[in-house]
């Protein structure tokens, strides 16, 4: 075995060593359980609850509601675990100091970094998944089985690029007390101009427009995709992803040339 | 991979981009104060025996030069203690030291290395206590150790370490629930975990209770039985006096004094006070030399300084039983460390 790779094991080892505390952190912390965990599965069930059974045509023909619900919720649940609480995260450990502190020590920045996204993405996965399990089981919403595969990507390269788009938003929010309400105040108006909480099928040409240029409708749009009971297999909106992965390059570009580790 | 690698290519062009931004101002201003260096080590070569060698050490920030020029070595095993007012480039000099800020100019060696340059492995060999810093958020004493312990190739024992720091007993309280003094002990702990041949100490005990000031003072009195190089910063001068070797006094961003807590600024040539309130009725003037010159420092109370104090004594013993009267509250002392302190960075106090 030559150093390299040796040092690579290592470097493996230590991120699964980082993402270990770092997934404890977030499920001791309740307002990353309640609003990353919480807050989409209680919008699904309250959405689905009162108007899951009347219908929509946001995919060009009439769909049910409850159907349409599921990757939008998921849309929210990726948003809400890979960006607003991934940038909460970050804003609060580099103003107390931790970032930096461990910037003292031997770990580098690529393992911390992945560490944090990793535990974020599969905090998203998992939210992913509820959702689905949610929709099939208590409101009957079919699992586009055939069309997994653009479930799947569609979510991994979402929450991939929403962790970019985290890392950069983290380097203009100064303060921990700011950074929920700030995230929050982004996303909303988004969620529901990009079809997350509304269906945007009857939106005005121009909102749409604007929904169009910022990714939270690309990612509602690529999930939206595979549970289209129009589609087919493998229900890959590869339009939409490249939207999205253009987007995580920006956040990634953005990150780097902004992204402090020492408090502000 | 590429994403990561451009990602890199990014971070090192900032970097290079910060340091030019940095270093331009420097280039064009004069220091603050033109005085000579310090005779202990300009001129001297590098040391890299030394844990920490420093020559000429500037850092100018737009319009404003920190540290002006600072010289000084630390030998491995020493404790350090830098000492001066707010202000006077302290953070600056030890932020330099630990890698996270870029010098202007000067010539530095921690450990045998260059902090600018420093990888893993160096890092691996020190142990930093930032001036601020909280605990991890919600993991408890023990995981926030076990958590550090993994970034080092020989990490001390967790157990052994809390108990070094005297938190054995709030090992699964969740770090952010322990008192500001427990944190700190955390901090210390946290840098001791990868077992570092030199610890940074950024002003340990600021903002502590007496009681909790004595207990992180036990915990770093402790880490010299450890062999550990300690560099430590502090405004207070009993801290200095009860922690350290040796004392650098800084002050607006340069050393104007260096020595054993004993001689520091010549404490231990410089002259015994006598201090005593002179009954009403008599005068400066009535007595005997030294105390004719003495000068009035209260309502009656008059201080003396003695080069002869055992002699100067007797004297006025006669002079004042000659004269029936009694000196209740006299006084002899040295001057404190207090004393040569205020008068080294007195006149430079904002």
């Amino acid at each position: 075995m030559t150093a390299e790779t040796r040092v690579q094991g290592r470097r493996r080892q230590l991120v699964l060593h980082q993402a270990r505390y770092e997934a404890i952190a977030f499920w001791r912390n309740p307002q990353s359980r309640f609003f990353t965990l919480l807050f989409p599965i209680i919008f699904l069930v309250i959405f689905s609850t009162v108007i899951g059974g009347t219908t929509t045509t946001a995919t060009g023909a009439k769909i049910k509601v409850s159907v349409y619900y599921v990757p939008g919720i998921a849309t929210l649940a990726i948003i809400a675990a890979s960006f607003v609480n991934l940038a909460v995260s970050i804003v609060a450990q580099r103003q107390s100091g931790v970032l930096k502190r461990r910037r003292a020590t031997p770990v580098s920045a690529w393992v911390l970094i992945a560490a944090r996204s990793s535990v974020a993405i599969a905090v998203a996965l998992v939210m992913v998944a509820a959702v689905i399990i949610i929709g099939r089981v208590a409101f009957g919403v079919p699992v586009p089985t055939p069309k997994l595969p653009g479930v799947i990507l569609a979510s991994v390269l979402g929450a991939f690029t929403f962790c970019c788009l985290a890392f950069a938003a983290s380097a203009f929010i100064g303060s921990t007390d700011a950074a929920q309400p700030i995230l929050q105040f982004v996303t909303l108006p988004l969620y529901f101009i990009s079809g997350v909480f509304i269906p945007d099928a009857n939106n005005p040409k121009w909102l749409r427009e604007i929904a169009n240029v910022f990714p939270v409708r690309h990612l509602a749009q690529a999930e939206l995709r595979a549970f289209d009971p129009r589609t087919t297999a493998p229900g890959i909106a590869w339009t939409h992803l490249a939207v999205l992965a253009a987007w995580g390059i920006a956040g990634l570009v953005v990150a780097a040339r902004r992204f402090r580790w020492a408090p502000q | 991979m590429i994403i990561w690698m451009l990602f890199k290519r990014w971070r090192r062009k900032k970097a290079e981009q910060a340091q030019r931004a940095e270093v331009a101002p420097s280039n064009t201003q004069p220091p603050r104060r033109s005085r000579p260096s310090p005779p202990t080590a300009s001129g001297v070569l590098l040391r890299s025996d030394a844990a920490i060698s420093v020559r000429g050490l500037r850092k100018s920030y737009a319009g404003f030069e920190a540290v002006c020029g600072v010289d000084f070595d630390v030998e491995r095993g020493e404790i350090v203690a830098f000492l001066g007012p707010n202000g006077a480039g302290k953070t600056t000099t030890v932020e330099i030291l630990e890698g996270y800020r870029k010098r202007s100019a000067g010539e530095l060696r921690v450990l045998g290395e260059d902090p600018a340059e420093g990888g893993a492995e160096w890092r691996d060999r020190i142990g930093v206590v930032l001036q601020e810093s909280e605990p991890e958020a919600y993991l408890t004493a023990r995981q926030c150790l076990r958590l550090y312990a993994g970034y080092y190739s020989r990490p001390r024992r967790v157990d052994e370490t809390l108990a070094l720091v005297g938190l054995e007993g709030k090992a699964d309280s969740v770090a952010s629930t322990l008192s500001g003094g427990q944190r700190r002990r955390l901090d210390v702990a946290l840098a001791l975990i990868g077992d570092p041949q030199l610890v940074f100490l950024d002003e340990p005990t600021t903002g502590f209770d007496p009681s909790a000031r004595r207990t992180a003072w036990d915990v770093i009195a402790g880490l010299r039985d450890l062999g550990k190089t300690i560099f430590l910063t502090t405004h207070y001068m009993d801290e200095a006096e009860f922690l350290a070797d040796r004392i650098i006094v800084l002050s607006a961003g340069e050393i104007v004094a260096e020595g054993t807590p004993a001689t520091l600024g010549g404490r231990d040539r410089s002259s015994a006070r006598i201090t005593f309130t002179l009954p009403r009725h008599l005068g400066v003037a009535d007595m005997p030399a030294p105390f004719d010159a003495a000068a009035v420092i209260g309502v009656g109370l008059v201080e003396a300084k003695s080069t002869r104090p055992l002699a100067d004594l007797r004297a006025l013993h006669d002079w004042a039983e000659a004269q029936g009267v009694d000196l209740p509250d006299i006084e002899v002392r040295r001057p404190t460390l207090e004393d040569v302190y205020l008068e080294l960075t007195g006149a430079t106090v904002p």
